[in-house]
This record gives structure tokens, C-alpha cells and sequence, in this order.
């Protein structure tokens, strides 16, 4: 018979004893052995019903053991037969004996359990025609099995990022721009914005005139001026005030504003509900390690990949992996060994880095502002086509040097900070993430700066409207600028160095190609290009309404590049992702990203005066102010009860009422942890105690069966027995009837 | 209960479909690539048995460290050499498939590092375990302090009851709480 036993027999040092297989933790433990004929539930039944008539009663296990296996059925019968973990044969017995069982009950439970049935079959029937008209499902099942789970969640996110983009688009396009287009044929009455003819409404037109040359019209499709302007593409040209439709009035510049903040207020909830169970596994586990060992050893190995040398990389890259926590650990140990004087030292070593670090990122910054200003100023003088090209391109150009740089002296200095080697590199990350995203505000607010200075000092119009006629288009250009040049740069960098790089590794043997090496598809940097795509989309979109558009069909095309590039160029990363730890840094730093974006798109709407000559908020000071505006034409009822909950009184009482409820919740928490740990503890003892009563009976049996030997069976006479030294009912079992309920 | 090589009778599919978790699409795909692993004589027998290298030859399982388990596991020849009919086929892609509950993929998790069949991962189970993983030949494994060093881990954290031991509920404990698992215990056809 083959051990089924819970507990080794070596460690005991006795012969197993058949009594462990009747304890009810073990029973509980059982799963199914070999498929004999009979089957295991009838094993289990007919074990327990055995039980009761053998000997072994005297343990009052029979009542227990009932009492489990009744609990056992009724929980198996409440589960679908499908969770079984029983071969085919043996499902389809427990299936038919259900069906049986059903017969027995009312016909109301009988016609339950079959609508049950159906609906079930149903919403799996609507989840297999949904799955299959998921994205790209092929292709990423094969980059699966050929790099493994942590490659895919990049692309899965790339899919995420091409839905909420399109989303995005729908948002706007259907609050927007719908009623505009659809106005003439649904007769409606457009009132367009009044333009007074006061200084600040000129709006000279930047079509171009006359004989236009070829180039222009190329340098007006990449720059977004001429005949670009005064298209949906920008801001400006949504001049309408309101839309009479026969029915209700369509005030747009309130749908226009209401909109921008909806799909902000759609990505938070899209993204949050996307990492939910990253977050809460994170938060649950009290844990430090966010990637234990047993999670690497448990779940490290990929069971889809299907490519040998797949496997074969996957091995090393485990092997690797191992070997770096280990050595992880080691070094904990080191740095909790330290001296005071070598802590000091390490100190002072972090704080220059960090000073110098700062310095650096300073310095981008300020050659960030520097490029803006003069970008802006050179788009007044035309000199030819190629210089004013780059001219317009300065800034772009300029936060892609600096973000092609800064993360190779990033991870240059961090080596000198000697942190442990997971620390070094989320670190890293965070400086890129920071310097990738801060750009980006840093050219707004220059831009800003541009737009609000002007040569009097005090501006008229609180822009300055010479330069600016229409500033918001302008800045929808800058963005449009920046979206168009990162995915030229993403082409690029893949045509013109990747695949060279390829080629040159694969072909040339010189040393130049042993020292470069093969491409790796190196995860953080290629989310940090897309999570900046994004934060560019959502900033532009209020100055450039089309910009959903622009970056679907960008992300959509650059899931192509990327797949072609990691199939025909990379190999897989020697430091391995993982899946789970992915998901969540990917989502964490697209939530940074979505944080950083509101910033500049809030002052926008509410800080800065928008401008008179163009878009639809001419007859208002700043953008926000439509929404007070609408709500003082609302009904009374309405209009109080918004002015309620936009009050004082109200949002401290919130704050109050949700501080009290994070408190009770972190109570709770830290009472459920307290019980954890003395259930563990209780657990430990009850196995120390469960080895000590069995080595005990183990000794007992011994010295009964030598005593027994000595002087026949005569143990078998209940005289012997005494109640309080159980041990001898220990003697009926040593030598087991034949027919014993635990032997099969 | 047989299955002829070209089709797949309606009743059985909607009996599969409720025994498993694989979606019609994928037992008709799982029914038409078993069919190609037949050989000729064994297609008109009622339950015909694939013998465990031609299973092994699947180029889901070619390069899994853990094919010739899989195949133990899922097996009910009582020979126990490995060979699956089409309904541990079945049973085998509808534990690996997608839909498939943590209870489930766990179990037969268990059962799979189970290398000794003796219903506990010990320390030889686990350093089998380890060595699958990273690979066979001597230039990929672990030295036997960080293989010591290892095992200690990982029984320090998934060993309750501290018995040197991994049973069944501690293992399903300590997945419940491994975030990885879930994706990457999943074979596609």
C-alpha cells in the first residue's frame, strides 16, 4: 500500500501507524489516489460507515468522522461537479448521482437548479463570443509562449491603453463635436460666440495664401499651424455658444468643460479597477517581500511558453533570479551588521549623490525652459523649411535627449549608493518616472509663462494677445508637436538602431558586437515611453480635442513596431518581470502620470483667463467659469442643493465621517492580524502535541505487543482494559482485521 | 463511450462542456489535436490511449520541466505509465485553462511537485523541485548551501504547523496569496 501518511515515518522512528489514517485532519487531507474501480467517494463512504463498526469506536471518532463526511458532502454537492479535482469518469458518476438525488426533491428545486444551469451555460456562451473579439488574442498568445508572462503584461497593457484612448475619443466626439456636425441636418440653430471687435478678439488667420509650396503644407501637418488650425483638430474652432435643437438647448461650452473632466474622472476609476487585486494583495500581505520565495519556486515557472529556447532562457533567468535573492539576503545581513562609522559614511556618499542628482535634473529642466523660449520666439521668423522644422521641434527634441540620457547617469550613480540590488533598481525607476514626467509640466510651464508675459507688464486681456491671439490652440500644438515627434522617435530608434544592431551582432564578429550584445526588450524603459504618450494625451486633449484619436492609432501602430522588434531582435531579459509585480508598476506609474496631468489641465480651466478671440469660452473669464455660471440658471432646488455640497460644512463633515471609517477599518485590521498570529502559534503547538501523543502510543503499542507476545491474547479480554490508559485499544489495531476500513 | 477520429458527438461535447472548463471551441480543438497523436490502429478502438511519448511530443509539453508529472498525474492507466485517453486530455487542459478555479489549479499543483507521491512536499520534493526549475546539468544548479538556504525560506514561509513539511492546506494557503500563479499555471492550446 502506498503511505499516505501525514507525518514521515523516519522522524518518528516507529512502524506506521494505520491510526494516523483515521485522524479527521487527515481524511480531510486525502485526495484521490490510483482510480480503482470503485471509486473514492465510495471509498470515503463506505470507509466511514466501516468505522463505525470496527473497534476503533471506543475513540468516539465515529461520531466525528460522520459528522465530517456529512459536511464534506454537503459542500461538495453545493459546488459544481466541474470543481472536483476527480478525472472524467468520476465527475461524470458524481454528476449522475446528483441528477438522481434531484429527482428526489420537489419539482419547484428541480426546475431551479436547471434555470441555474442555463443561465450559467448562457453567460458562458456570452463570454466565449466576447473573448473572441478581444484585441489581438493571436498575437499575443504567441509572444506568450515564446517570452513568458512578464513580456505579455506590457502588451496587455498596451491593449488597455489603446481602449482607453478610443474611449476617450468616443467621450469627446460624442459630446462634442456630434452636435456640432449634426446641427444642420437635425435642425438645430447654432449660435456661434460673439466676436465684439475689441483688440483682444483679433484673430488674424494663419492660412497660408496665395502660392503655397509643397514642404509647407508638411511643416503644417507636423506643427499643426496653417491649415491645421482652424480645423476640429484645435480648440479654436469650436466657436458655437449654443445649439437650439427643436426639443432642449445644448449649451456646448458646459459639455465641452464637463467632458474633459469625465474622462479623467474615467481613467482614475478604469485604472483603479484594473489594479484592485495588485493593490489589495499588496496591502494584505503583511509581508515586506512583495515577491516571496515560495511565489518564485511556486509559481515561477511560465507553463504556456513553448519555445525550447524560451524555456531554456526562462531556466537561466530563474536560476539567476535565485541566485540574486539569495545573494539579497546576504547583504540584508551585511547592512544590518554595519558600523556606525561605515553608516555615516554611506550617508554622507548618498546625500552628495543626491544632491548632485538634483543638480542634474535642474539642469534638464532649465534647458527645457530655455528651448521653449526660444522655439517660441523663432516661430515668428520664418529663415527655410528644414530650420524651422527644428525650430519648432526644440522642446521636443530637447526632453528626448534629456530622457535618453538621465537614466544612463541615474544608473551609473546608483551603483555608488550601495543599496540592495531590488532597492537599486526600483529607485531608478522612480527618478526616470519623475524626470520623464516633470518635463512635461516644466515645458507648460514655460509655455505659460511665454503666453502670460507681456511687454507692458500688466497684460490687457490677461494674455498676451499680440503674440497669442488664440493661446490654447497654440498650446494644443505644443502637444500635438510632442505626440507626433515621440512616435517618430519610437519608429526610428527601432529601424534605425535596432535592427542594425541585429544585424551587426548576427553578422560581424568584431568586438564592437560582443560588447554591445543582443538586444534586451527592456521593460521599464518601453512603459515609461507609453505612460508619457498618455500623460501627453491627457493633458492635450482640453486644447486638442482630436488627440484620443491620434494616440489610439499611434499605440495601435506601435504595438505592431513593438511585437516586430521583440520577435526578430530581443531576447529575453536576463532580469526577469514578473507578471504580477508588473501589473501593479505599471498601473502605479500610469496613475503618477494621470496625477501629474490634472495638475496643468486644472490651472488651465480655472487659473488662466482664456482667450477672447477663439474657442467656445470667448464671453467667459476663465473656463471654469460656466459651471457657476449654469448653476445659478438652474431651478431652485437643484441650485441649492449643489451649493450645499460644494459648501464648507459639507466636505469637513465628509472628511470627518471618512477619517472615523479608515480608523475602525485599520482597528479591525490590526485585531485580525493579532488573531493570525496566535492561530499560527496554536497551530504549531497542536502539531508539537498531535507527534508527542502518537510517539507515546507508539511506545505503548511496543511494550503492549512484547507483553502480549509473552503472555498470549489474553489482552484481548476487556478486563484488561482500563479506561484512563487508553493504550490498549491501541492493541486491536496492531494487528488490524483483514477487512480494515483504511486499507483499500 | 467513444469518440470516432472525425467527430465529436453532440451530447458528449455538452457533457464535456459541463465537466470541465474549456469552451466548445477549445475541447473540439483539443478532440482534433488528440486525433492527430493516434496512430492509425488505435482510431477505430472505443477509448484509445496515447502512450506518454507521444504526449510528451505536444509542443505545449515539449519544453514544461514538469511534462513527465503532468502526465502522471493526469493519467488513469493502471500500468501508471503515463498514457492518457482523450478524458484525461480533457481533464488535463480544463486544469490549466483559464477558467479553471485557484482550488482546482492548486490541487493538482500540489500533486504535480509532489515528486514521491507521498501527499507532502519534504525537503526532497522541493529540492527536485528547485532543480527542475533551473535546470538539469550541473552548471545550473544551485551549490548545495543556496539550495539549504532556499529550502529553509521557503518552509520558514509556507510551513505552519512546522512539521518540515508542505501539505496540501498549507500549500493552497500560500498560493491563495502568491499573485503569480494564477497566470502562470495556465497551458492554451
Amino acid at each position: 500500500m502506498e503511505r499516505d501518511s501525514v507525518f514521515h515515518n523516519d522522524r518518528l522512528g516507529a512502524p506506521r501507524n494505520p491510526l494516523l489514517d483515521e485522524l479527521p485532519s487527515y481524511q480531510s487531507l486525502l485526495y484521490r489516489r490510483k482510480p480503482s474501480a470503485s471509486g473514492s467517494t465510495k471509498r470515503r463512504g463506505s470507509s466511514r460507515t466501516r468505522l463505525g463498526s470496527s473497534s476503533s469506536g471506543k475513540w468516539g471518532q465515529t461520531t466525528v468522522a460522520r459528522q465530517y463526511e456529512e459536511k464534506h458532502r454537503t459542500q461538495t454537492l453545493q459546488r459544481p461537479v466541474r470543481e472536483l479535482p476527480k478525472p472524467m469518469a468520476e465527475k461524470r458518476r458524481d454528476k449522475d448521482q446528483r441528477l438522481e438525488q434531484a429527482k428526489d426533491l420537489s419539482s419547484w428545486s428541480q426546475w431551479r437548479q436547471s434555470t441555474r444551469r442555463t443561465l450559467r451555460r448562457l453567460k458562458e456562451d456570452g463570454f466565449e463570443m466576447l473573448s473572441n473579439l478581444e484585441l489581438w488574442r493571436g498575437d499575443i498568445h504567441v509572444i506568450e509562449g515564446m517570452f513568458g508572462t512578464g513580456i505579455l503584461s506590457y502588451f496587455s497593457f498596451l491593449r488597455f491603453l489603446v481602449l482607453l484612448n478610443f474611449v476617450m475619443f468616443l467621450l469627446m466626439f460624442g459630446f462634442v463635436m456630434l452636435p456640432i456636425i449634426t446641427a444642420p441636418h437635425a435642425s438645430g440653430n447654432t449660435t456661434f460666440n460673439h466676436v465684439d471687435g475689441f483688440e483682444c478678439s483679433n484673430y488674424p488667420s494663419t492660412s497660408r495664401r496665395g502660392l503655397v509650396v509643397f514642404h509647407q503644407h508638411i511643416t503644417d501637418l507636423l506643427s499643426g499651424a496653417g491649415f491645421l488650425e482652424q480645423t476640429y483638430l484645435f480648440y479654436g474652432y469650436y466657436k458655437v455658444e449654443t445649439i437650439h435643437f427643436p426639443k432642449f438647448t445644448y449649451n456646448l461650452p458646459l459639455a465641452y468643460l464637463l467632458v474633459t473632466i469625465a474622462y479623467l474622472f474615467l481613467s482614475l476609476i478604469w485604472i483603479v479597477k484594473r489594479s484592485a487585486t495588485g493593490f489589495k494583495r499588496k496591502l494584505v500581505q503583511d509581508e515586506d517581500r512583495f515577491q516571496s520565495f515560495c511565489n518564485k519556486i511556486f509559481a515561477g515557472w511560465d507553463f504556456c511558453i513553448v519555445n525550447d529556447s524560451a524555456a531554456r532562457l526562462k531556466r537561466s533567468s530563474l536560476l539567476y533570479e535565485l541566485k540574486t535573492d539569495l545573494e539579497e539576503e546576504r547583504i540584508k545581513q551585511k547592512i544590518a551588521d554595519r558600523t556606525r562609522k561605515e553608516k555615516c559614511r554611506i550617508y554622507v556618499i548618498r546625500l552628495i549623490l543626491n544632491l548632485f542628482v538634483i543638480a542634474v535634473l535642474a539642469a534638464c529642466f532649465y534647458s527645457i525652459y530655455i528651448a521653449t523660449n526660444f522655439s517660441q520666439k523663432a516661430q515668428m521668423t520664418k529663415v527655410n523649411f528644414i530650420l524651422d522644422l527644428i525650430y519648432e521641434y526644440l522642446p521636443s527634441i530637447v526632453i528626448t535627449l534629456a530622457n535618453f540620457i538621465t537614466p544612463l547617469i541615474f544608473s551609473l550613480i546608483i551603483q555608488f549608493e550601495d543599496y540592495s540590488p531590488a532597492f537599486e533598481i526600483r529607485f531608478t525607476l522612480m527618478r526616470c518616472v519623475f524626470m520623464r514626467l516633470t518635463s512635461i509640466c516644466v515645458l507648460l510651464v514655460s509655455l505659460w509663462g511665454q503666453i502670460t508675459s507681456c511687454q507692458e507688464g500688466n497684460c490687457v486681456c490677461g494674455y498676451n494677445h499680440i503674440l497669442y491671439p488664440c493661446w490654447e490652440s497654440r498650446v494644443g500644438q505644443e502637444m500635438y508637436k510632442l505626440m507626433i515627434f515621440d512616435f517618430l522617435i519610437i519608429g526610428a530608434v527601432t529601424v534605425f538602431v535596432e535592427f542594425p544592431r541585429k544585424l551587426i551582432v548576427d553578422y560581424c564578429d568584431c568586438g564592437l558586437a560582443k560588447w554591445w550584445g543582443q538586444q534586451e526588450f527592456a521593460i521599464p524603459q518601453n512603459v515609461l515611453e507609453i505612460v508619457y504618450g498618455q500623460t501627453i494625451c491627457w493633458i492635450g486633449t482640453f486644447y486638442c480635442p482630436l488627440l484620443p484619436a491620434i494616440c489610439t492609432i499611434k499605440y495601435f501602430i506601435i504595438f505592431y513596431i513593438k511585437k516586430v522588434t521583440l520577435v526578430n531582435n530581443c531576447r529575453p531579459a536576463t532580469r526577469p518581470f514578473r507578471a504580477s509585480s508588473s501589473n501593479f508598476f505599471f498601473l502605479a506609474v500610469l496613475l503618477i502620470g494621470l496625477a501629474l496631468a490634472c495638475v496643468p489641465v486644472t490651472i488651465g480651466i480655472a487659473q488662466i483667463s482664456c482667450s477672447q478671440a477663439c474657442g467656445p469660452f470667448i464671453n467667459y473669464t476663465t473656463s471654469w467659469e460656466v459651471v457657476p455660471r449654469t448653476v445659478s440658471q438652474l431651478p431652485a432646488g437643484a441650485r441649492t442643493f449643489l451649493l450645499a455640497i460644494s459648501s464648507e460644512a459639507f466636505a469637513v463633515s465628509l472628511f470627518v465621517i471618512t477619517c472615523l471609517a479608515m480608523f475602525y477599518v485599520i482597528a479591525l485590521a490590526g485585531a485580525h492580524k493579532r488573531v493570525i498570529n496566535q492561530l499560527r502559534e496554536q497551530l504549531v503547538m497542536d502539531g508539537r502535541d498531535k507527534r508527542f501523543l502518537i510517539q507515546k502510543l507508539c511506545q505503548a503499542q511496543r511494550t503492549c505487543a512484547i507483553r502480549s507476545t509473552g503472555s498470549g491474547f489474553q489482552s484481548h479480554s476487556s478486563d484488561r482494559v482500563s479506561p484512563s490508559y487508553r493504550s490498549n485499544s491501541g492493541v486491536f489495531l496492531v494487528q488490524p482485521p483483514p477487512d480494515s476500513a483504511t486499507h483499500v | 463511450m467513444g469518440t470516432t477520429a472525425s467527430q465529436l458527438r453532440k451530447d458528449l461535447l455538452s457533457e464535456y462542456q459541463e465537466l470541465t472548463f474549456l469552451t466548445k471551441q477549445e475541447i473540439i480543438l483539443a478532440h482534433k489535436r488528440f486525433s492527430e497523436l493516434l496512430s492509425k490502429e488505435d482510431r477505430n478502438i472505443p477509448t484509445p490511449r496515447v502512450p506518454m511519448e507521444k504526449v510528451l511530443s505536444l509542443p505545449e509539453l515539449k519544453s514544461n520541466p514538469f511534462r513527465k508529472r503532468i502526465c502522471h498525474v493526469f493519467s488513469t492507466s493502471d500500468m501508471k505509465d503515463g498514457s492518457l485517453t482523450f478524458e484525461d486530455f480533457l481533464d488535463l487542459l480544463s486544469a490549466f485553462s483559464d477558467s479553471a478555479t485557484l482550488e482546482i489549479k492548486s490541487h493538482y499543483a500540489f500533486r504535480i511537485f509532489d515528486f514521491d507521491d507521498d501527499g507532502t512536499l519534504d525537503g526532497g520534493d522541493l529540492e527536485k523541485l528547485v532543480n527542475c526549475l533551473t535546470g538539469e546539468t550541473d552548471g545550473t544548479r544551485l551549490t548545495t548551501e543556496e539550495m539549504r538556504q532556499l529550502i529553509s525560506n521557503i518552509l520558514e514561509e509556507s510551513d505552519i504547523d512546522k512539521d518540515g513539511t508542505v501539505n496540501l492546506s498549507e500549500f493552497q494557503h500560500v498560493i491563495s496569496r502568491s499573485p503569480d500563479f494564477v497566470s502562470s499555471f495556465k497551458i492554451v492550446l
